[in-house]
């Protein structure tokens, strides 16, 4: 039954077909005499196309509602422009900052969040000496060399390991917490719109309560920046959540600003020395730039300087000068 | 001034190698010039400047 009734407007797509196809015929053959196509069918064919776009439009209302395809909560509120020293062109780090941030990631963040790529020997030298990557590393237990028997053995772990992970699997990872998969860190800045912003402004911006008329799914938090607003992660940072080896006071801020500087050391470790080259290379280039415009002035200066005069011809004097 | 054409434009090996050497002797100072510079910009942020909060002996980076 319902295939007999699709059949019919089928077949009246098909005659439609048909006189679209004379149409192009005739328009590619201008010169054949053959029947020209009445106004009456080309009429009905535009009215049936502009009733098909019109009725699927319609269609797709009644379906889907009045719906936007992006809110504003679903974006999520815009970080706020901070003015990260390390951000300027020719800054390092701050290696304090990145110790500090270290430390909060270790005794807060790596509970949930790994951060894979990150191996401790990228530690030494940057925000670790050699002995304490050494001995961080010794505390994890990695797979060492099948032994005679081919049975792996764990090991304690060195400086060419990564940094373990909490969980050892996605899955396990969100069935530890509550379907919610905490991403790993490695190149979160990266990996972020807003970057170094947006972390800050995400590990601060919780609010005490959630606004009024906000909709919080079960067993999410509230969070303006989170695109979505409905985030897994509850606020972390406290005032004085850790105590920091250089006695800097451990306020919610501080440490926000000292982990995602950390993070952002952990996405792009090569900064300092990119910087560093960056403008050994601009210095070097904008002498050679400006020792080549001298040279291209001096050059020229014969041709620019020049001047051609016109002499025009003496009245009544025919000769042409030799 | 022609002691120096002597010395080094006259023979093209000697002006190959005065080249070479010169760029290498530039290398090395500029590399130096600008790392201070840029020392100076970061004092008191890169780990050479905290690490002897945290070394406890010398031999080690």
């Amino acid at each position: 039954m319902l295939a007999r009734s699709c059949v019919r407007p089928m077949r009246a797509f098909a005659s439609a077909r048909n006189g679209a196809v004379q149409i192009t015929k005739r328009a590619a053959s201008s010169s054949s005499g053959s029947s020209a196509e009445s106004p009456l069918r080309l009429n009905i064919a535009a009215a049936a196309a502009t009733a098909v776009a019109a009725g699927s439009v319609g269609w797709y209302y009644h379906l889907y509602g009045n719906s936007h395809a992006m809110t504003p909560a679903e974006e999520g509120l815009h970080p706020t422009k901070y003015p990260w020293v390390h951000e300027q062109w020719l800054k390092t780090f701050d290696h304090q900052a990145l110790r500090r941030g270290f430390q909060v990631y270790r005794e807060v963040c790596s509970s949930c969040h790994s951060l894979s790529r990150v191996p401790y020997r990228s530690l030494v030298g940057s925000i670790l000496t050699v002995d304490e990557a050494k001995a961080l590393a010794e505390e994890n237990e990695y797979d060492a060399e099948p032994n005679d028997q081919g049975e792996i053995e764990k090991r304690p772990g060195k400086l060419a390991d990564y940094l373990p992970s909490p969980y050892p699997n996605d899955e396990a990872a969100r069935f530890a917490n509550n379907g919610a998969l905490p991403p790993d860190l490695s190149l979160m800045v990266k990996a972020r719109h807003g970057g170094c912003d947006y972390i800050f402004s995400l590990l601060t911006g919780y609010p005490d309560e959630p606004p009024a008329g906000a909709q919080v799914g079960a067993g999410l938090y509230f969070n303006p920046y989170f695109p979505g607003t409905g985030i897994a992660m509850a606020r972390v940072l406290y005032n004085g959540l850790v105590e920091y080896e250089d006695e800097t006071p451990a306020t919610t801020s501080q440490m926000a600003k000292d982990v995602t500087e950390f993070l952002h050391w952990a996405a792009e470790p090569e900064m300092d020395d990119r910087k560093r080259m960056g403008m050994k290379v601009l210095v070097i280039t904008s002498v050679l730039f400006a020792m080549s415009v001298w040279v291209k002035r001096y050059k020229w200066a014969w041709l620019k300087s020049r001047k051609i005069v016109y002499d025009p011809p003496k009245e009544g004097q025919t000769k042409i000068r030799d | 001034m022609s002691a120096l054409y002597n010395a080094i434009f006259r023979n093209n090996y000697t002006m190959l190698g005065a080249v070479f050497a010169g760029a290498f002797a530039f290398n090395m100072g500029y590399d130096t010039l600008m790392n201070k510079i840029w020392d100076h910009i970061n004092r008191g942020r890169q780990w050479k400047d905290i690490r002897h909060k945290y070394a406890t002996s010398e031999d080690d980076e």
